[in-house]
Formats: C-alpha cells, sequence, structure tokens
C-alpha cells in the first residue's frame, strides 16, 4: 500500500469491490434470500453504495430485483443550527418500507449520529420489519449505541484523521 | 441570512439555493408523514397587521413541517389598535421568547424597522407596497418546475399585468426574475405604472395583445376597485376589456405558456376566463409551492446554519 | 450696569470684516476696539462676532404639543445655535389665530429670556382654509407674518382676498405651497426612490403649482409674500424669474432640503420624512445656487420637534418633520461653499428684514446698536448627539454626524444666554 497526496491508502480499488461482494452475499445469507429487501443510501457518501450492492445482488439473484433509494437526513440531524447544513440530493424512497427489510448504505460509520437520524427519518416512510446497516468502513469513536450489520473493513482511527470511501478506494489521512 | 426582507437583499445564487431547498421540502411534504424535525423548539410568531388567511396558514403550515411551535396574532383586533404602539408589540412578543416573526404589515418598511426591536429573525409576508419576498420565491418555483428550467431563466419572456404601483408582487416579481436572467415586461394603464421606472430591468407595453404569443409566462395581478375611487382607472369593466385574460386572449398564449396570480382573483376583472379552463394556469400550483418555499425560507433563516463558521456537512 | 466684553474675536457684519472686542452694556453696544475690559469676559479667540441669527420657520409647539417641545426649551435649542430671534408657526391648539394665543405665546418666549419669540399669525382661522384670521387686529398686536404653514392655502379666490386685505396693514403673507390634491396620502418626494420602496410620492409639480400661482397673485395684487421651505429646482427659478421681474418676493430654504436627497428614506426611518419631503441632487443644487445668488434670501429651519415614540412609527403613520435649530449654522457653514459674510447674511440681516425686526436684529455691530449678537467657531468639530441637544424631541436626521461650526456664545438683549457652549438659563 502506498501514500498519495491525499492520504494513505488502506484499501485499494479491488478491495473495496472484494469487500462489497462479500457484503452482498452477507446480505443474502443473513435475509435468507432478497425477499422485500430494498436498499437505501445514505446521501450522501451512500449512494453510490447502495447502487453496487443493488447491481452484485441482481449477478446473485437475479429473480429478485431489489430496490433502490437514497434518504437525505438533514432534516433529520441533532446538530440542526449548531453546524452549516446543506443538503445533498433530494430523497427518493421508491415504495412505501412498511414491513421491508432496509438495508441502511453508508460509506464510513463514524459517531453513529447519522445513522441515528436515518433511523427517524426512515419512520415516515413506513415502518420496516427490519432495519441493517452497511458500511464500508467502521472507524470507531461510537458516540451512539449504533452498531453495522454488515462492514467492509475496522479501521482504527484517531478522532482528528479523515476517511474517504468511495469506489477507488478508502484513504486514510 | 438573518432576515427575509426584499428580494433585493438576496443574491442570485442564494435564490438558487432557495429553489433547491424547495425541493426538498416538496418531498418532505409527499411523505406519508409531513414532518422532519428540523425546527423542533423554535418558536415561530406571525404578526398579520393586514388579513391573510390564505399567507398566514401557508406560513403556519410551513413552520410546522419543520416541526417548531407557532403562534399567530391576527393584529386587526388586538391591543396594537388599542394605542399600543408596533415596538411594544413586538418587544412584548419577544420577551416570550421568539425565533422568527412572520410579519405582514400594510406600511412599507414596517418589517424593516421591527428588526430594530428584537433579536428574532424577521420573516416578510408582505409590507404595503414594498415586497413580498416570499410570493416571489414560490412564483421562481412555479416556473422552474412548470417550464422545467432549473438553472437559469435566460430568455425566458414575462409579462406582468396590472396594478403594479401598488403591487408589493410585481416589486418583489421583477427583482427575482430579472435576477434569474428573465426578461420581463410590464403591462397596464399608465396611471398603475409607478412614478418612476429608472433603474426598473424592465420594458414596458401597453398593448397585451401583442405581447401574448411570445410569452412564456403571463402573470396576472389582482386590480383592486379603490383605484376607481382615486382616479385611476374609468372603470372596471375598460379594465377588463383593455388588459383582461378573456377566451379570446388566452387562445393568444402559446401551448407551453404559463398563466399565473398570486391570488385572491377578481374574476371578472384580471380573469374573465375560469382558471379551470386554462391548461396554463399555475394558480393551484403557486399556493401548494408555496407551503415549501416557506419551509425553506425558514429552514434557512432559522436551522440551516448558514451564517455559522463550520464545515458544511 | 455690569460690562460685558467680548474679546479676540473677528467682526463680520453687513459692513465687511474687522479684528475687533466688542463692549455691552445696558443691552447695547457701547464699544468696539481694541484691548477692552470688563466685568464679564467672553473669549472670542479664533471666532467670528456676528449679528444674531434670525429663524423665520420654528415649531416651538406651545401650546397644545408640549411633550415634543416648549417655547421654553425651543429658545434655549434656538439660543445654542446663534438665532437671537425666532419666528414662531402658528400651527399651534389652539392656532395662533386669535390675539390671546399670540400674547400667550410672546409672553412665554419673555418668561424664557433666551431669544426674541415672534408669533406669526394663521392666514385662515384654525388654518381650515375657509374663513380669513383676522390680520387687522393681529398686526395692531405686532405680528408681521403670517402663514398657514403645515398646509398651503389652497383656495386661490381666498389667496387672492387674503393678500388684497393684507395690503395696507403692512403685513407679510407666507406660504407652505402645497396643493393638497396632489400629495394625498405621500410620504416621501415623488421619483425613482418611491417607485422602489413603494411609498406614495409627493411630486415636486405640487409645490411649483401653488408658487406659481401665488407669484402671479403678487403681480396681480403688488403684496409682498414670502415662500417658506422652497425644495425643489423649479421653484427656485420661479423665484429667480419673479424677483428679475421686480416683484415683491422673498424665499427661504432649509439646512435639510441643501443637504439630504430622498435616498434616505431607504432605512425607512421615519426621522427622514419631512414635508416638503426631502429631493435631489438636482434639487440640493439647486437650492444651493439660490442662496448664493440671492434668488433665497434665507435659510430657515423649520424646526419641527416630535415625541421619540411618534417617529418610531411606519413612515405613513409618522408626523413630519425634523430638529434642526442646533445644527443650521454648522451645515450653512460646511455645505454652502459661500464666503462668510454671505452665509451670515441668509441666517442673520436677511431674515430679519424679512420677519420685520430688522430694527433691532442683525444690526451691524457698531455702538449704540442693540446687542443680540452670535459669537461662532467655524472650525469647532463636534458629533451631532440627539440626547445632547437642548431641544425636548430627539428627531434630527443628523445624528452621529460629525459637523464643523459652532455657536460658543449668545448675547441676547446685552444678555449672555449662552456662554462656552451652554445656555446659562
Amino acid at each position: 500500500m502506498g501514500h498519495t497526496a491525499e492520504g494513505r491508502i488502506v484499501l485499494s480499488a479491488d478491495d473495496v469491490r472484494r469487500a462489497l461482494t462479500r457484503i452482498a452475499h452477507e446480505i443474502v445469507e443473513r435475509n435468507h434470500g432478497l425477499d422485500g429487501v430494498v436498499l437505501v443510501g445514505l446521501q450522501r457518501g451512500g449512494v453510490w453504495i447502495a447502487h453496487a450492492l443493488a447491481d452484485i445482488l441482481a449477478g446473485i439473484d437475479a429473480a429478485t430485483p431489489v430496490p433502490v433509494g437514497a434518504i437525505d437526513v438533514s432534516f433529520h440531524r441533532d446538530d440542526v443550527g449548531l453546524r452549516p447544513i446543506v443538503p445533498g440530493s433530494v430523497t427518493d424512497i421508491p415504495d412505501t418500507l412498511d414491513g421491508r427489510t432496509v438495508v441502511l448504505t453508508d460509506d464510513v460509520l463514524f459517531t453513529g449520529r447519522t445513522v441515528r437520524a436515518a433511523l427517524e427519518a426512515l419512520n415516515d416512510y413506513g415502518r420496516p420489519r427490519a432495519v441493517q446497516l452497511a458500511v464500508i468502513v467502521d472507524r470507531g469513536h461510537r458516540e451512539l449505541p449504533i452498531r453495522p450489520d454488515f462492514v467492509g473493513k475496522n479501521l482504527p482511527t484517531s478522532r482528528d484523521e479523515t476517511v474517504t470511501a468511495t469506489a477507488d478506494g478508502v484513504t486514510l489521512r | 441570512m438573518k432576515h427575509l426582507l426584499s428580494v433585493d437583499d438576496l443574491s442570485a445564487t442564494q435564490i438558487h439555493e432557495l429553489l433547491e431547498l424547495t425541493d426538498h421540502m416538496v418531498e418532505v411534504s409527499s411523505r406519508p408523514i409531513p414532518k422532519v424535525p428540523a425546527l423542533r423548539g423554535k418558536n415561530v410568531v406571525s404578526l398579520f397587521f393586514e388579513d391573510s388567511t390564505r399567507t398566514r396558514t401557508s406560513f403556519d403550515t410551513a413552520a410546522k413541517r419543520l416541526s417548531a411551535d407557532t403562534m399567530n396574532f391576527a393584529v386587526a383586533s388586538s391591543s396594537v389598535n388599542k394605542g399600543e404602539s408596533l415596538r411594544d408589540t413586538i418587544e412584548t412578543i419577544s420577551a416570550m421568547g421568539v425565533d422568527a416573526f412572520v410579519v405582514r404589515h400594510k406600511s412599507s418598511g414596517a418589517p424593516q424597522m421591527i428588526t430594530r426591536w428584537t433579536n428574532a429573525s424577521i420573516v416578510n409576508a408582505g409590507d404595503g407596497w414594498h415586497q413580498h419576498p416570499t410570493q416571489a420565491l414560490l412564483d421562481c418555483y412555479t416556473i422552474r418546475t412548470g417550464l422545467n428550467r432549473r438553472d437559469s431563466f435566460d430568455g425566458l419572456r414575462i409579462a406582468i399585468v396590472g396594478d403594479i404601483k401598488h403591487s408589493r408582487v410585481a416589486r418583489s416579481d421583477v427583482q427575482a426574475f430579472t435576477m434569474l436572467g428573465a426578461h420581463v415586461t410590464l403591462v397596464g394603464p399608465p396611471t398603475l405604472l409607478p412614478p418612476s421606472l429608472d433603474g426598473w430591468p424592465v420594458e414596458v407595453s401597453h398593448d397585451l395583445d401583442a405581447l401574448l404569443p411570445h410569452l412564456d409566462v403571463l402573470y396576472l395581478l389582482r386590480v383592486q376597485r379603490e383605484r376607481m375611487d382615486d382616479a385611476l382607472l374609468p372603470s372596471m369593466h375598460e379594465y377588463s376589456s383593455m388588459y383582461g385574460l378573456d377566451q379570446r386572449r388566452a387562445a393568444m398564449l402559446a401551448p407551453h405558456a404559463l398563466v399565473m396570480h398570486p391570488g385572491p382573483m377578481n374574476r371578472g376583472v384580471e380573469m374573465v376566463i375560469d382558471p379551470a379552463d386554462l391548461p396554463g394556469s399555475q394558480i393551484l400550483h403557486q399556493v401548494a409551492n408555496g407551503v415549501a418555499v416557506r419551509m425553506a425560507v425558514l429552514f434557512t433563516l432559522l436551522g440551516s446554519g448558514s451564517d455559522l463558521k463550520g464545515d458544511a456537512s | 450696569m455690569s460690562r460685558v466684553v467680548i474679546t479676540g474675536g473677528t467682526v463680520v457684519d453687513q459692513s465687511g470684516s474687522r479684528a475687533g472686542d466688542v463692549a455691552i452694556e445696558d443691552g447695547r453696544i457701547v464699544e468696539v476696539g481694541t484691548g477692552l475690559s470688563g466685568d464679564r469676559v467672553l473669549d472670542a479667540t479664533g471666532c467670528i462676532v456676528s449679528p444674531g441669527f434670525v429663524d423665520l420657520h420654528v415649531h416651538l409647539r406651545e401650546p397644545g404639543k408640549e411633550e415634543a417641545e416648549t417655547i421654553e426649551t425651543g429658545s434655549r435649542a434656538a439660543a445654542l445655535g446663534g438665532f437671537t430671534a425666532v419666528v414662531a408657526m402658528p400651527n399651534t391648539d389652539p392656532a395662533q389665530d386669535s390675539v390671546a394665543v399670540v400674547e400667550f405665546v410672546r409672553q412665554q418666549g419673555r418668561r424664557a429670556g433666551l431669544c426674541e419669540v415672534l408669533p406669526s399669525g394663521c392666514i385662515t382661522i384654525g388654518r381650515n382654509g375657509d374663513a380669513l384670521a383676522p390680520f387687522g387686529e393681529l398686526a395692531a398686536a405686532g405680528v408681521h407674518l403670517f402663514t398657514d404653514d403645515g398646509n398651503g392655502v389652497q383656495d386661490p379666490q381666498l389667496m387672492r382676498h387674503a393678500l388684497e386685505y393684507a395690503g395696507p396693514l403692512g403685513i407679510v403673507l407666507a406660504q407652505h405651497c402645497e396643493v393638497a390634491a396632489l400629495t394625498k396620502g405621500a410620504v416621501m418626494h415623488e421619483g425613482s426612490c418611491c417607485s422602489r420602496l413603494g411609498l406614495p410620492g409627493w411630486p415636486a409639480l405640487a409645490e411649483e403649482l401653488m408658487l406659481f400661482r401665488d407669484i402671479e397673485l403678487v403681480r396681480l395684487t403688488g403684496v409682498p409674500m414670502h415662500f417658506l421651505h422652497l425644495s425643489t429646482a423649479r421653484s427656485v427659478e420661479l423665484v429667480r424669474r419673479a424677483k428679475a421681474d421686480g416683484l415683491p418676493v422673498t424665499a427661504e430654504a432649509t439646512p435639510h432640503h441643501f443637504t439630504l436627497t430622498d435616498e434616505m428614506l431607504d432605512t425607512y426611518d421615519a426621522v427622514y420624512k419631512v414635508n416638503p419631503p426631502l429631493r435631489t441632487r438636482a434639487d440640493i443644487d439647486a437650492l444651493k445656487a439660490g442662496l448664493a445668488d440671492g434668488t433665497i434670501d434665507a435659510i430657515a429651519t423649520d424646526h419641527a420637534p416630535h415625541a421619540p415614540h411618534t417617529k418610531e412609527a411606519p413612515l405613513d403613520q409618522a408626523p413630519p418633520g425634523m430638529l434642526g435649530l442646533e445644527t443650521a449654522f454648522a451645515l450653512a457653514n460646511t455645505e454652502l461653499d459661500l464666503p462668510i459674510e454671505r452665509v451670515l447674511a441668509v441666517l442673520s440681516w436677511q431674515p430679519a428684514a424679512i420677519a420685520g425686526v430688522a430694527d433691532r436684529h442683525g444690526r451691524p455691530v457698531q455702538v449704540g446698536e442693540p446687542a443680540n449678537l452670535a459669537v461662532i467657531d467655524p472650525s469647532h468639530e463636534w458629533t451631532v448627539e440627539p440626547t445632547r441637544l437642548a431641544s425636548k424631541s430627539r428627531n434630527t436626521p443628523y445624528a452621529g454626524r460629525v459637523v464643523r461650526g459652532k455657536v460658543r456664545h449668545t448675547i441676547f438683549g446685552g444678555e449672555p444666554v449662552v456662554v462656552d457652549g451652554n445656555a446659562t438659563r
């Protein structure tokens, strides 16, 4: 592994792809198939992951297409008024979430506050049967009792470091 | 951004940001539970010194959808009429803990004066003949979605017809539409135009028929009967025949053209044809968009932290 | 009797300018020279010793609106502004349309003892515009100027009769030129500013139309008239032509009209609301030119106090008017670009003549003349602070402005009523 101008490369693009494939299989295993599963990407960093997983899942089980949505949680944050908030793209949830299994996807799990906001926001779209969380990187430093169901890599970090996770790889700065 | 008093306080970029944010608010409003906690614990007080159930409930709905607490004062009947000064009213209510005042007043400049007497954010819901910024924003949003112009209004031809002189909607719309790049023509009898159009980026016409086929947006203003008493107009009938939208004029509009009106309508005067028979009518969309736009404004003033330092996320 | 001496100043009056001390006894100037001494010395180093100023247009609000100003507080403001005489406008309550009210006002002025208060009379009873006020009685009671100020006299027939009637009495009718039908609801100048701000406008024509009418009435009747607070370029031109035609007309302008434009109303602050309204740069330039070439004879402040809470109302509800007595000299000093003699002419001896008090105010600074003097420091810079003005009200449009030119001492009837910038009573 090397360094780039953006920091230390922790996972390469290939590593990320392999992790996503593994996560996809874990999703199928955990849910005994894909019935009722919906992928919802967290704005902004988690949306590409939801689409990537949907593509991989289509290869695993073409008969059960998995709907993909995106959710923006700007209005559900607990730090409204404390820091500047600029919403990403508009929330787009394909269907009601009543009785569905929502797999929330995000790039990096950190304090857990964004996921908490997402859980609250999801409530406005129905009552899911279950919500599971898939992330590329878990970097620790949780401030709330939130834990991921599917993880690409556990990465111990210090608070002032920055972690970036994209389809091109994961870097730590 | 602390206050929204006038469209000319905004840059074109800020208008775009508010319109983008409105898309989010439209989505929130379409949820099974159309409510987000963003302004929880904030107190939004409406002070309407001039009657308007429609605008007041629009703001009230907007605040509630963001989980703010609201209070409404329709001041025509309250202590202000018993001689309490505007300043005392504001200071008294502010003392109860107010994050934002939504103010409509018959005197131009009243919301601006109010900023001196409170720390709350002030949203101008219409002051005299001066400005009605949220109306202009919802009008822009309506045109944006109605003509699918998300980036700019460059090249759009908009005519605003009616009593421009006494219209805060016209003043706000002229600024907003031209800031986004549209070409605006003011149409109406000379007595209903402002004394000076120096510095207004508009053209003027007294021949509505000639303009109609080329318009992308026909914006009709309400003409009040009082204008006859002030010897500004001979009769409503004459106004209607020269500038009213009837069957004949509606047929001259291009198929894609939007017809808009800020409400309430004077049927038979500026609007002769029934808007239900007008495929291009956006009037109900304007009302619906009003709530979302006002949500965007309230969120920007009270929740977005846009004047705070720190990384946006 | 005590001898007051003003030392170290430069005397400037209608005959010119010369260094000199001035000694005063018993209400009169008894000596003008160098190295004078006396019982009471007022230092005038760096100052000009001028005949005291006369303000043709002041609202003292008493009787009727004492919460805004009284004759005493207004007189004090006048004295601090270098004025030894002021003409009190008649829009009091009750109006100055009877000898009883006029006498009351004069008495109150005497009691205050800070300047001479000259009550003006109304042209019509109650300023209603319907019936003539008793000019004869009021003239016999010493009233020289008559006006319905606050309003113009709308009826041309009545105005004609008023002029004809006034002729033999030797009085002067003064007009607040405003055709009311053109200014209904107006709160500021009609132009691009009011169009942008969404406010009803006061067109220049409303002033010019009545001015034109009255100039023609003067032409018809031969009776003199004085025109209050000119505010438009065209008004200045109309008066210029009238004077060129030899008509007996005089005119005044206020400092706010030659310093402030309608753009001040951008703030919607009612302190800038006034009748006639603040207008444009072109109007300011014309007023200054009028003061320079003699078309406009006098600066008159139209000092119009209003209780603070009334000026905090929205523009359409707030009363019009601004303070002016204590800032007039500073503004005339710096904004007019005129030699000091001309500034003093329009502040002192020219208005004194129009007010009919040229026998005792605006007199040359010479032995034997009544001692009504202003000692002014044209280089003294100071900041206008509303709470430190002597007026009971605070509505000055110059709050926070640094201005140059201050009255150091004022002598009224031989008595120092202002010493070192402070009133002595």
